[in-house]
């Protein structure tokens, strides 16, 4: 089944075209990638997949199209990670773990079994369930991301439609994290994050989606996709690539001139 | 900081609290009552609707007494319940009911009734052009803030209607035909609950229930929110109803309580600040929590202004802010030493 569908979805932030007739589908059981340099249009696309601002064009979630879904039919069916990794108070990390169950649980209905293993294992994913206890307020930016990614994971969606994850963490939680989005896709489910670093992407994820410039110039396997003149031409960069363990390494080198 | 007290202990005990202060509230005046006789008093017949000359202690207690301690009750709980609120909605520890413009355009109307000497004519126009205030209030700072649910846009226009209301409320002093009427606006605008009767509980009642009824739902989203607007959304909750909900519900609750009583400050601010750590800082626990706080905060104020100056009729807002402020910079202090 699609997961989400964009087809010639168009964007305009303050007036200025962010996204131009980009179309872009995701199944079950992918993990993809969303890369492209800075202001290639990588959140945008993610917000507006996500039904969190206005967007020209065709859009469904679960095979449903994004208007017709209510607000809680969304929520159930796509989780969000942002960019911006904002906690307004010091709740403690399971409280905060714990607002991904929302969309499961009615204004007035504790929580049940089922929401509180979905939560447990959430933490115990993302290595925070040691700091359960802590303010989330007074974590370190890596922890915090990690409590935050639990929460996106503690809402159980079929969809995962993450912003820059891996920024922030460590190696061992990059590799951590790169590993349960590839379990949620061994499990069915589908997860498009936006993704700065070439080589995780090229070595975790089963297809890349290419952006430049507000559209999709590459989308494929990592091979088919970061090959030397796309890295050129979208990134300005050349780049060292190779083989190892089975998988693609990716490290730029250096920037190409004209640019 | 997280101050742990179990969820329902810490209720039960501001509502002993509030319990309690209400009674003394009762046993509080000038008349001097026993505890037995105004207690029976406030039950028997002669007081409200009894015939001429009927029972004086009676009288005084279910004329004089219950609708003050009854308004003190009413309005504490709108000013904490909607001090939270708006805290969480604005995730902002310094935000207050009277920031959407609420108290400043209430006052206001209540005012112009006072300036232009329908108050004097018409007993009820005071309240009425209050209410009306508070109402526009709402309609413009919705206007003003636009569509989407953002809390920036509605802090600016609430700053916006804020300075536009005091303005003309200083107008209306200015401008005032005599100083009786001066004397009367400023000695109005400190906010007071003397003299107040059991038509002015009646006037205010249903406008408070209805806006705690629509604070009361905001809980969850506000938790949710506390991870960012966008965030929020993507969990489900409906921004524009949210805020719709937190506004109006904030204008009738505090637009009735400054129609009757004038304008109080601090209580929505500090009450909420004060019992953040105690609920873990979760915004949905903090309504409940704030609500019967504010409640004993001010029933405290009015019987201290009872006590320390039967004689002068301190004004309720006075105290208020001459309590809250020195409060509210120990808290300043308190937080700064925190994060150094």
């Amino acid at each position: 089944m699609t997961l989400f569908a964009l087809d010639r979805v168009t964007v305009r932030l303050d007036g200025r075209e962010v996204l131009h007739g980009v179309s872009l589908e995701l199944r079950e059981g992918s993990f993809a990638a969303l890369i492209g340099p800075n202001g290639a249009g990588k959140s945008t696309l993610l917000r507006a997949a996500a039904g969190l601002i206005p967007a020209e064009g065709g859009i469904s979630l679960a095979g449903a199209p994004l208007a017709r879904l209510s607000s809680t039919a969304r929520a159930r069916a796509a989780a969000f990670l942002a960019q911006e990794r904002e906690v307004a108070w010091p709740v403690t990390v399971k409280t905060l773990v714990g607002l991904g169950r929302f969309p499961h649980r009615g204004a007035m209905q504790p929580a049940t079994a089922e929401d509180r293993a979905h939560v447990e294992r959430a933490m115990e994913r993302m290595d925070v369930a040691r700091l359960r206890a802590r303010p989330a307020t007074e974590l370190s930016g890596g922890e915090r991301a990690r409590a935050l990614i639990a929460r996106a994971l503690a809402q159980d969606t079929p969809l995962l439609l993450a912003d820059e994850p891996a920024a922030g963490l460590d190696p061992a939680h990059q590799i951590t994290l790169m590993e349960v989005f590839a379990e949620l896709a061994a499990d069915g489910r589908g997860v498009l994050a936006s993704m700065h670093d070439l080589g995780l992407a090229a070595r975790w994820c089963d297809r890349l989606v290419l952006l430049h410039e507000g559209r999709i110039v590459a989308d494929g396997t990592p091979e088919a996709v970061l090959t030397p003149e796309n890295l050129a031409r979208v990134y300005g960069i050349e780049a060292h690539i190779g083989r190892a363990n089975g998988g693609l390494v990716v490290q730029p080198l250096s920037r190409t001139t004209g640019r | 900081m997280n101050l742990r007290v179990p969820y329902p202990v810490l209720i039960a005990a501001l509502a002993v609290t509030v319990a309690l202060l209400f009674g003394l509230s009762l046993l509080t005046g000038s008349a001097e009552l026993g505890l037995g006789e105004s207690l029976s008093a406030l039950f028997a017949d002669g007081g409200s609707g009894g015939s001429g000359g009927g029972n004086v202690v009676a009288i005084v207690m279910q004329e004089i007494r219950l609708p003050r301690a009854l308004l003190a009750l009413m309005i504490g709980a709108s000013l904490g319940l909607s001090g939270a609120a708006l805290q969480g909605y604005l995730r902002n520890p310094l935000a207050e009911p009277g920031l959407i413009g609420v108290t400043a355009t209430a006052s206001l109307g209540a005012v112009l009734a006072i300036y232009t000497g329908i108050s004097a004519a018409v007993p009820l126009a005071l309240p009425a052009m209050a209410l009306a205030g508070a109402g526009l209030a709402v309609l413009l700072v919705q206007l003003l803030a636009g569509g989407r649910g953002g809390a920036l846009t509605l802090i600016l226009a609430g700053v916006a209607l804020t300075s536009l209301a005091g303005a003309m409320t200083s107008l209306a002093l200015n401008l005032a035909p005599n100083p009786f009427a001066s004397l009367e606006i400023v000695f109005w605008l400190l906010g007071s609950l003397a003299d107040r009767s059991m038509i002015h509980v009646q006037i205010a009642a249903p406008f408070i229930l209805a806006g705690w009824l629509m604070l009361a739902t905001l809980g969850r989203g506000l938790d949710a929110l506390a991870l960012g607007e966008e965030t929020a959304a993507s969990l489900g909750v409906r921004l524009p109803l949210l805020r719709l909900l937190a506004v109006v519900g904030t204008a009738s609750c505090v637009g009735a309580s400054t129609a009757v009583a004038g304008a109080i400050g601090f209580v929505g601010l500090v009450v909420p600040h004060l019992l953040r750590p105690f609920v873990g800082h979760r915004p949905s626990r903090l309504l409940l929590a704030s609500a019967l706080g504010g409640a004993a905060m001010l029933l405290l104020a009015d019987i201290a202004a009872r006590v320390l100056a039967p004689d002068e009729d301190l004004k309720l807002g006075v105290l208020t802010a001459l309590v809250g402020a020195p409060f509210f910079l120990w808290l300043v202090v308190r937080t700064r030493r925190r994060l150094a």
